[in-house]
């Protein structure tokens, strides 16, 4: 119970992860109709920035902006030279180009960086762990990520239903030609709304560099993820992404934590531990699979 | 009449028939000649490189049958095709240490290909009428998704290379015929390819592929005009996923070698730039968008490492700006788009 306890947490902390990349990667999608699958490069952008600033300077407090910066630049420049004139087009043309903008941000990182992965340590001021009851040390890191990714959370909230950029967001995701009839200069709205996406898959990329090995192919690997959240949680949808990305979090761990042993108690270990790894990653693809049977728009549709 | 004009890829007015028809038989020529052009340069390695793109023609112009003609974008069909690879893979393998003692063993390639074509077919009936219950960015997602579930599968199996793959010794046998030689495999992958796209041709103008076009149109109107849809789609997406298995399969061959590699997503992402490269919904045009991506990647790749650097912003500026010029040309070469 202790161990399934401690998993759970673990995967909670995946889950705010992801539904920092699915919120951007669906706020996108929901205002701008653009599907981009460059999004996991911005992540990989904000872990690399933060990582190569924490390695030269040394200091993880300096890494943050750092990161932050990077990716909210990155995803800026990108809607300027590429997404812009992706708008009016079909989802093959945004499919393809952003396919293209993937190709070149790993090669360019390669090319910059090389392709040995970088290791970040755990900032000073949150290593150790902390007793969080039943008896278990958590480490302190993880929480402050699940902190972090909670206080978005909210602030997202808060900024989409109480703001007035965030009624801009909504009016532009229903009835994108009359707020443009309106004199709103929705070409700004989107250039924010995508840096605002951007920001948070770098913040999601920073974070997630202490834990995970800062690699080429990162955003790639969780980008998927991101689109079983967006799916699960219905397209455009920032709830759906919340409620999604923590389900598809905590099954995800769940299923790797407990998959092998179940497995090792019928057949050899090393087979087991290879096809239990194999049967965890496909765990999360069956659970849509099996969504979009019972809902086809997702668990939480954004508009009706 | 009506219909036949109506028909994608069919050039009605007698001037223009002619003109394909002499288009056809000169690039049957050439095809047919390329070897021993290639021998008498002495350079064997241009037939194995249009081996190459002999058999991913044949899986682009699959994805373009879903993805062209019926407007289904699939992110997923590099699923079909490493399925077909491993068909390919495991039957052999099974031939020198039997596993499970229940699979099958040949290394005959008439037995290869077809079951490599109906295990992709079971799966793309399986996962396609899953996935066409959704539309649009779902439906992009959910065979991405779907195609990933697959390839962690086959990394995931030990029993099969699992991650590093599993290398076929020799190449299937074919009855009469030395499969070794590199000049006659070609020959092998060209038939397949030239049955598999006459096939194509009459699939996108019967009636089934007017439906098809219709579909992709307005599949409301289709609908009101009393068409299940779904039914069609469905079809379209397993003969689609049926011809990128028989790529894979050819292609096991060729490289004597499967991997996971064949699943990822990458490679569904490079037939869709073989599609978009040679036009959309035209019949030979995903021959040359493959012929042009592989060519592209060879000349790039022998001039940096890092050539994906520079293939990424080309593929950019294409979509962005080259997209009509590139299928103009393509047009020219191909035939009419629908």
């Amino acid at each position: 119970m202790v161990l399934v306890y401690e998993q759970v947490l673990n995967g909670l902390q995946l889950g705010v992860t992801l539904f920092l990349l699915a919120a951007g990667l669906t706020l996108i999608f929901g205002i701008m109709g653009v599907i981009n699958l460059a999004h996991g490069s911005l992540y990989m952008v904000g872990a690399y920035a933060a990582a190569l600033t924490a390695a030269k300077i040394g200091s993880f407090l300096l890494a943050v902006p750092a990161g932050l910066a990077a990716a909210a630049l990155a995803g800026m420049a990108m809607e300027y030279l590429v997404i812009r004139h992706l708008y009016a087009r079909d989802h093959l043309d945004q499919v393809l180009a952003t396919f293209g903008l993937i190709l070149f941000f790993n090669q360019a990182v390669v090319l910059l960086v090389g392709r040995q992965p970088l290791f970040v340590a755990i900032p000073a001021a949150l290593d150790g762990a902390v007793p969080v009851g039943a008896g278990i040390q958590y480490p302190v890191y993880r929480l402050a990520i699940l902190a972090v990714g909670i206080a978005v959370a909210i602030g997202l909230y808060l900024l989409i239903g109480r703001t007035r950029l965030g009624m801009l967001v909504r009016a532009g995701a229903t009835h994108r030609d009359m707020v443009r009839a309106l004199g709103v200069d929705i070409r700004l709205l989107y250039t924010i709304v995508f840096g605002l996406g951007a920001l948070l898959a770098g913040l999601a990329g920073l974070m997630a560099g202490p834990l995970l090995a800062v690699q080429v192919g990162m955003g790639e690997q969780i980008l998927i993820l991101t689109f079983v959240v967006v799916v699960i949680g219905g397209l455009g949808s920032i709830r759906g992404a919340f409620f999604g990305a923590l389900i598809v979090g905590v099954v995800d761990t769940l299923l790797r934590a407990f998959l092998p042993g179940a497995l090792r108690t019928v057949m050899q270990g090393s087979e087991a531990d290879a096809l239990g790894a194999g049967l965890s990653s496909m765990g999360v693809y069956l659970l849509m699979a099996a969504v979009l049977l019972v809902r086809p728009r997702g668990l939480f549709p954004a508009h009706g | 009449m009506a219909e036949a004009a109506l028909a994608p890829a069919t050039p009605a007015p007698a001037a223009g028939r002619t003109r394909t028809m002499l288009a056809l038989v000169m690039l049957a020529a050439a095809l047919l000649a390329l070897p021993f052009v290639a021998t008498a340069l002495g350079d064997s390695s241009i037939i194995t490189l249009a081996t190459r793109i002999v058999i991913l023609a044949i899986a682009a112009a699959s994805l373009n049958l879903a993805l062209g003609y019926g407007g289904l974008v699939s992110f997923g069909h590099a699923a079909y095709y490493g399925l077909g690879g491993y068909v390919v893979g495991i039957l052999y393998a099974s031939l020198r240490e039997p596993m499970f003692g229940v699979l099958p063993a040949t290394d005959q390639l008439l037995v290869t290909l077809p079951l490599a074509v109906i295990v992709g077919g079971v799966a793309a009936l399986i996962l396609g009428a899953m996935s066409l219950r959704t539309s649009g960015v779902q439906f992009i997602m959910i065979t991405l998704a779907f195609a990933q579930m697959l390839f962690f599968l086959f990394v995931s199996l030990k029993a099969y290379g699992g991650d590093d793959g599993l290398s076929i010794r020799r190449r299937n046998a074919l009855p009469f015929l030395n499969t070794r030689d590199e000049t006659t495999f070609y020959f092998v992958c060209l038939t397949v390819a030239a049955l598999y796209f006459a096939l194509l041709r009459r699939v996108v103008g019967s009636r089934f592929g007017l439906v098809l076009g219709g579909i992709r149109q307005s599949e409301r109107r289709m609908e009101a005009l009393g068409i299940r849809t779904y039914r069609y789609k469905l079809v379209a997406f397993v003969i689609s996923g049926m011809g990128c298995a028989l790529a894979g399969a050819l292609m096991a061959n060729y490289a004597r070698f499967v991997s996971p590699d064949m699943l990822h997503w990458t490679q569904s992402g490079e037939f869709m730039i073989m599609v978009i490269l040679g036009g959309v919904g035209t019949w030979l045009g995903p021959a040359v968008g493959a012929a042009i991506l592989i060519l592209l990647e060879t000349v790039l790749a022998a001039w940096t490492e890092h050539w994906q650097v520079v293939l990424g912003p080309l593929l950019v500026l294409i979509v962005l700006f080259g997209r009509s010029a590139v299928e103009r040309v393509a047009a020219r070469i191909a035939g009419r788009r629908s």
